[in-house]
């Protein structure tokens, strides 16, 4: 029994070990890239002059007398993403509500089934379905000479982040007390003004979780982008050739050396430092949310 | 963090396989004879093919490849820090004093533009013209009355260090997409009516029309004979003062044999003509 017991006991202690061990693996992989990301980022940067790097307006990484701004870099990103959340959000929105309320049993389950299935498409498939359909389509509708630009790269990011604003937003409106519809519905609202004035009202938290995770994901997206907005470094303008921070990135990095790879991990540094702040905002967003319930 | 673990994951995989891969039978004597190549990162096919062929028959040779650039691989061959420097320029005279270069293959650079354009014959300066925005409407180089849509390679590309050379528009060319894969070029090409891009002799398909360069349609002859004005030696860079190793020596008679010429032509490179 005592023979037993101790084996029993080995184990356990063992396998807590295991345990212990992987959860802390995870913290020290994000450990391991930031000190990468800042120490490889941060000399560049130094070099090149933090203000000339954030906000200078011309990259010309290969030139004879190299430039590294980076300007319009980020604020493609910015615009980028604002874009795809102008249109992903409310889409997102109205397709939650639809499967939460308005869907009966076996539409809302086809849906959703669709919503995660397109969750699960890798985003090169994305950018190869934006390279021939979406870029030739923008390029015809707006009478344009060509159709990469960061108009086309909006509308795949939009689709992208879809998945993402649908599913926790569809949570949300779930979780909002059956009882808040039913009397808005006894007052004699009708169903649109109940889905608009009430329920996702209080949803809201949950919803807006929704999307800061769609800005991570439309601002960390690379592959899908890289294929449809052009991929040159001018100030962004909506049909106009731009370049992501991520594609800056991707497009030059398996080429590049000295200071020009430096530049590129600095923009590596840049990037990550947006995503941090995007999920602090999602940290206190969700904090938030728990303490006003 | 799910992506992350799949990408630590994948990394771990590869490694292993190159672990693997990495155990050269060597010869008979147990030691692996090492050929190292430094320099043009636009040779890397070229130098992948051959060097992937005459190792699959010359057991116990490794030879090993570092994408540096041209510049960087002539100056390491200079300095011994490499067996042979790998260079897509010609070498400078001062070069040129202490280095020998062996043209190994030709680097072809087509013209293409999508079908429906009439244009099918473009001088080197309306290129030049085209590309640096000077000309903006194919009106004015005979075509049609449409603006000119301009595809190109992403800045560290080889191809495009070629072209904008050859064209004379370094750092100039006002690009309204930069693609990051020849097919990519290709694939744009033929879908916009207006684009005009450049892209190696050997991926060109149908679904694109190849422009001829002052009269010379590319092919494997007119680069060959150099009439075909688009195109750049891609060469091994030796020092004159000290003999190759046997290995190193080996390699470069078989790259400059005919016998590495079906590989260079898969490498979408041209051989050169003896």
């Amino acid at each position: 029994m005592s023979k037993l017991k101790k084996t029993a006991d080995a184990l356990e202690k063992a396998m807590n070990a295991v345990f212990t061990f992987c959860g802390f693996l995870a913290v020290a992989f994000v450990l391991v890239i930031t000190a990468f990301l800042v120490i490889s980022g941060v000399p560049a940067i130094g070099e090149i002059g933090i203000t000339d790097f954030l906000f200078g307006r011309v990259w010309a990484s290969t030139a004879a007398e190299p430039r590294y701004g980076i300007l319009p870099f980020i604020l493609t990103s910015v615009y980028g993403t604002a874009g795809a959340i102008v249109i992903g959000v409310p889409v997102g929105l109205m397709c939650a509500v639809y499967l939460a309320k308005m869907s009966g049993g076996k539409s809302a389950g086809i849906v959703r089934a669709a919503v995660d299935l397109l969750s699960g498409i890798p985003s090169v498939v994305y950018g190869l379905l934006g390279m021939i359909i979406i870029v030739p389509l923008v390029r015809e509708i707006f009478r344009l000479p060509d159709g990469a630009n960061l108009f086309s790269a909006i509308i795949v990011l939009a689709v992208m982040i879809l998945p993402s604003v649908i599913s926790v937003s569809e949570t949300a409106i779930k979780a909002v007390p059956k009882e808040y519809e039913e009397a808005s519905l006894a007052l004699g609202a009708t169903k649109t003004e109940t889905v608009f004035k009430v329920i996702v009202p209080a949803a809201k938290s949950g919803i807006l979780t929704a999307v800061v995770l769609g800005i991570g994901r439309a601002i960390g997206e690379a592959m899908a982008v890289m294929m449809v907005s052009g991929n040159v470094a001018n100030m962004p303008g909506l049909f106009k050739s731009v370049r992501f921070l991520t594609t800056a990135v991707a497009s030059e990095m398996s080429y590049s050396s000295g200071l020009q790879r430096q530049a590129l991990f600095s923009i590596a540094l840049v990037l990550f430092v947006f995503i941090m702040i995007i999920n602090l905002i999602l940290n206190f967003v969700v904090k938030r949310g728990e303490s006003n319930e | 963090m799910k992506k992350l673990t799949t990408m630590l994951l994948a990394v771990g995989i590869s490694v292993t396989a190159l672990v693997g891969c990495g155990g050269t039978p060597g010869r008979a004597d147990g030691t692996a004879q090492t050929v190292s190549t430094d320099g043009s990162t636009s040779m890397e096919k070229v130098i992948g093919y051959l060097s992937e062929a005459y190792m699959a028959e010359n057991d116990g040779i490794k030879i090993t490849y570092n994408p540096t650039g041209s510049g960087a691989g002539i100056q390491a061959a200079s300095e011994g820090r490499c067996d042979i420097g790998l260079s897509s320029r010609d070498l400078k005279p001062e070069e040129a004093e202490t280095l020998e270069a062996t043209v190994i293959a030709i680097d072809g650079i087509a013209m293409i533009v999508n079908p429906q354009n009439p244009v099918s014959d473009l001088t080197i300066e309306q290129i030049g013209k085209l590309y640096k925005g000077e000309i903006t409407n194919w009106s004015e180089v005979g075509g049609s009355d449409a603006p000119v849509v301009l595809i190109g390679r992403e800045a560290a590309s080889g191809t495009r260090d070629g072209f904008e050379s050859i064209t004379g528009t370094e750092g100039e060319c006002k690009y309204t997409q930069e693609l990051t894969s020849t097919g990519d070029v290709v694939q744009t090409v033929s879908s916009n009516p207006n684009a005009i891009g450049y892209a190696s002799l050997a991926s060109v398909n149908d679904s694109v029309k190849l422009l001829s360069v002052e009269g010379v349609t590319p092919s494997t002859e007119t680069i060959q004979n150099g009439t075909y004005k688009i195109q750049r030696d891609f060469v091994f860079v030796t020092p004159k003062d000290k003999d190759l190793s046997e290995a190193a020596q080996a390699f470069m008679d078989y790259a400059s044999s005919a016998a590495a010429d079906e590989m260079i032509e898969k490498a979408g490179a041209v051989p050169v003509k003896r």
